[in-house]
């Protein structure tokens, strides 16, 4: 009861740059609030029945009146709505060099998977002063991943994989909280965000040996599904080359004429759903995956396809 | 406005009006007399807005404390989610178009009775029927999925009365379309001589545009619930990923009707202000042109903007951008109405009673609600504040606040035409300040833990929050406590009010120029019009 909370931690780059846009709305919100309040206050009072004014001359119409309280409106939200959408950018656009995450929502638990190997449940560690890049799908329902300290939140989608970034300016601990409805147990399906000083974070990421790189895990899922037999880069190779070749971020040709970046995405449809784009020069015999690799297996072929 | 039609016969109370026409449940049950639907409409609305605010209350109670104490989460799950369909399914769309605008409008253009009366029954009675869906739904053990129904979780995972509940909002999308299309019908065809489509009464022009947005919307929403319908029960891969459906598709086509619908159950609202302003101004309403034609873009502009509910839903950024765009586009025609409304104060002579109390608060609540709403067009707050209480607080004040006040304003201007009765002045007076203080009270507190960052549709949450929420429910029961006492009184004075008189307020417009209540067939001889709307300064102060 002794708290009473009015403002959130900011804690994070875009914390302030969210702040004073809305802090800029909170005073022209006033400012109109006021203003129309005192209005009416002043004109029922002035012009309350049985008090004897001037009423001669009552305006039914004024043009210039309108049109001026119609632009002058336009104007200040057109640039709120421009200000607004250049620091939306700037939270929507990871920077390239950004620490990666992967993150599965689940009824009801967070499960953030370090590349490193570690894992944690309902929590999730980072470091100060450094981009890191969450990776988030669903293994259910819509979830979604929401840091209120550092003003970001992203929905958590299954089925597809979303992005979000930030990059922490305090160490600490924040709440992190799941904004989209996602049944019973919704409301606890919280956690923290440890924000660690560089060393620490060091310490803490590479202090269990027995954690298993998700890289090589995804290396053993590449061998023992027997990707390994068609996407072997050797020549006549039933599948185009996977093993042992750079493919992330490299453009697809397919036998449609069309193209496609390589990214998360595009890997998960190919091992679900492979017919649907078939690499130029390849024949469309490789089978559907659906239903038979975890979420997390699939991350684990991600970042082991990321890292070759 | 003036009218050339015969002095009025100013009779007794014992007069036949539409009330004592015809007596007996039969007479009332069948009637296609659009006065006598109003009713029907009034009792109805006005039982689910007590249920869905008694579900309402609840969840309050309960959020008093951190933990879980008062009821489970399913529990408290199934109460939001029943809260929120209530009202807005049954409550708030229906609300003022079918009481006011049943009651109203063939008065207020010189008909005799909408253009298909029999249509307009069956309104009403599709209305009960998908009303009695839901409170099966209720008896079945509620549903979980919150009013918003989004996949997968509805057409999946969820574990209650989903498909019930799809097929009672499904219906009374069929009672909106059949008011719409009488009321469209009827303003077309049937006004009387004379009254030029700018001479009409601003609040026929907000019916209006409301219509057209039902028959536009409307129909989206329900092919959206068949979807969902066939999802869950035949398993067909729409939505759900896992059958091969996108998730995000069903939020596309759910905003397309439910962003416009919040224009549905405020463009009356805002109809109704503009008929009482200029009746307690006693003046004509500052720019009329200006406050009818942004009804219009405000209808047409409101089906442009349904994107801003899914800014963090994995929609692009340029998708973002431009919705974000005309979201701060449609807010210029609502900021027009708010300054001429107040403008239209200006040299007036303003009478403090009842009803102008109602309508300077929600013109307070109105400004409010509208001026949150820059903060979630907003996108780069929007991503902190969507799916907070902050969101919570800015739709209550627009949906409930201002939708719920003129509402009730609408009630205490024309319950003397309505009834033939008036209500002690005080009490109204009274409950509309407690209303206006307990929303703020409750609503308020919301906005601050909202930016905060607690999020919305939680049962149990961080300790930090909770004098916050205690503040919030304590202000709920001021509120309640403001709409319990219009219920009493105006139910008292059904027996014991004084008699009203055709024109209590001293008001123009035709709905005047008849007894109080209206005879069946409204007017004895169809009036002519020959002036403006608003023609306050050829009449003589009478009260």
């Amino acid at each position: 009861m002794q708290d009473f909370p009015i403002f959130p931690d900011q804690a994070s780059t875009v914390a302030w740059q969210v702040d004073a846009i809305y802090f800029t709305l909170v005073a022209l919100s006033v400012f109109f609030s006021i203003a129309i309040a005192a209005a009416i206050t002043f004109f029922a009072i002035r012009y309350r029945k049985g008090n004897n004014v001037d009423r001669s001359n009552p305006m039914e119409e004024n043009t210039v009146l309108e049109l001026s309280w119609s632009i002058i409106p336009f104007i200040l939200a057109m640039g709120v709505f421009g200000w607004s959408a250049v620091v939306f950018i700037t939270i929507r656009t990871p920077p390239v060099d950004a620490v990666e995450v992967y993150v599965i929502g689940k009824q009801w638990m967070w499960h953030a998977q370090h590349p490193s190997g570690k894992s944690e449940i309902n929590e999730l560690h980072v470091p100060v002063d450094t981009p890191v890049k969450l990776i988030m799908t669903s293994q259910d329902v819509i979830h979604d991943f929401f840091i209120p300290a550092f003003r970001v939140k992203q929905d958590v989608v299954p089925g597809r994989y979303s992005m979000l970034w930030f990059e922490a300016t305090k160490p600490g601990e924040y709440h992190l909280f799941c904004a989209e409805y996602c049944g019973t147990e919704h409301s606890v399906m919280v956690g923290t965000v440890t924000v660690l000083e560089q060393a620490e974070y060091e310490n803490w990421i590479g202090g269990d040996a027995a954690d298993e790189p998700l890289a090589v895990a995804g290396e053993r899922l590449f061998t023992e599904n027997g990707c390994i037999s068609c996407h072997n880069g050797e020549p006549g190779a039933i599948g185009p080359p996977i093993a042992n070749e750079t493919i992330f971020g490299e453009t697809r040709e397919f036998e449609d004429g069309t193209s496609l970046t390589v990214d998360e995405a595009y890997i998960r449809d190919s091992i679900l759903n492979p017919q649907a784009h078939i690499v130029a020069g390849y024949a469309p015999v490789m089978p559907s995956f659906d239903g038979q690799l975890s979420e997390q297996s699939l991350l684990q072929l991600i970042e082991y396809i990321k890292t070759q | 406005m003036a009218v050339t039609s015969p002095p009025l016969d100013l009779k007794g109370h014992d007069q036949e009006n539409y009330l004592n026409w015809a007596y007996g449940v039969k007479s009332w049950l069948l009637t296609t007399d659009h006065k006598r639907i109003a009713i029907l409409y009034l009792i109805s609305v006005t039982f689910f807005f007590f249920l869905g605010s008694l579900a309402a209350f609840v969840l309050r109670i309960d959020l008093m404390t951190p933990q879980a104490d008062l009821m489970t989460s399913d529990n408290y799950n199934r109460s939001f989610t029943i809260h929120g369909v209530i009202m807005v399914f049954l409550f708030l769309i229906p609300a003022i178009p079918g009481v006011f605008g049943n009651f109203l409008l063939p008065i207020m253009i010189g008909a005799k009775d909408l253009a298909f009366p029999k249509i307009n029954l069956g309104s009403w009675y599709v209305y009960i029927i998908s009303g009695m869906f839901i409170i099966a739904v209720v008896l079945w053990g509620g549903v979980d999925t919150g009013w918003t129904f989004y996949t997968p979780y509805s057409t999946t995972y969820a574990n209650s009365a989903v498909v019930l509940t799809v097929v009672g909002v499904f219906l009374v999308g069929f009672s909106s379309i059949m008011t719409a299309l009488n009321f469209i019908v009827t303003i077309h065809k049937m006004r009387a001589p004379g009254l030029t489509w700018f001479r009409l009464p601003l609040f026929i022009w907000a019916m209006y545009a409301t219509s057209i947005i039902i028959m536009l919307g409307t129909p989206v929403l329900s092919a959206t619930l068949i979807l969902v319908g066939l999802e869950r029960i035949l398993g067909m891969g729409i939505f759900n990923p896992a059958l091969g459906g996108d998730p995000v598709l069903f939020q596309h086509l759910f905003w397309f009707y439910s962003h416009p619908a919040v224009y549905i159950m405020v463009l009356p609202a805002m109809g109704v202000a503009s008929e009482l302003i200029t009746c307690f101004s006693r003046k004509r309403v500052f720019g009329y042109k200006f406050i009818a034609m942004s009804s219009m873009a405000i209808a047409l502009i409101g089906f442009l903007v349904w994107g801003h509910h899914m800014f963090v839903s994995g929609q692009s950024v340029y998708a973002g951008i431009v919705f974000s765009l005309l979201t701060f586009a449609v807010a210029i025609p609502s900021a027009i109405k708010v300054f001429n409304w107040t403008a239209t104060l200006y040299k007036g002579t303003i009478h403090l009673q009842t009803p102008m109390f109602y309508v300077l608060g929600f013109i307070g609540l109105f400004t409010i609600g509208g001026l949150t709403g820059l903060f979630l067009g907003a996108l780069a707050t929007d991503v902190h504040v969507h799916d907070t209480y902050f969101v919570v607080a800015h739709f209550h004040y627009v949906m409930v606040g201002a939708t719920v006040m003129a509402y009730l304003g609408a009630l205490h201007f024309w319950w003397p035409k309505m009834t033939g009765r008036m209500y002690p002045e005080a009490l109204g007076i009274l409950s509309a300040v407690i209303i206006f203080i307990g929303f703020n009270l409750t609503f308020m507190p919301q906005f601050i833990m909202g930016y905060v960052g607690m999020p919305r549709r939680y049962h149990v949450y961080p300790d930090e929050f909770q004098a916050l929420h205690v503040a919030s429910t304590l202000g709920s029961t001021v509120l309640g406590i403001g709409y319990i006492l219009p219920l009493c009184y105006l139910i008292w004075s059904l027996r014991f009010g004084k008699e009203a008189g055709p024109n209590p307020w001293g008001a123009v417009g035709l709905e005047w120029t008849t007894s109080s209540p209206p005879i069946h067939t409204n007017f004895e001889v169809t009036p002519v019009v020959t002036t403006e709307a608003y023609d306050y300064e050829n009449l003589e102060e009478e009260v």
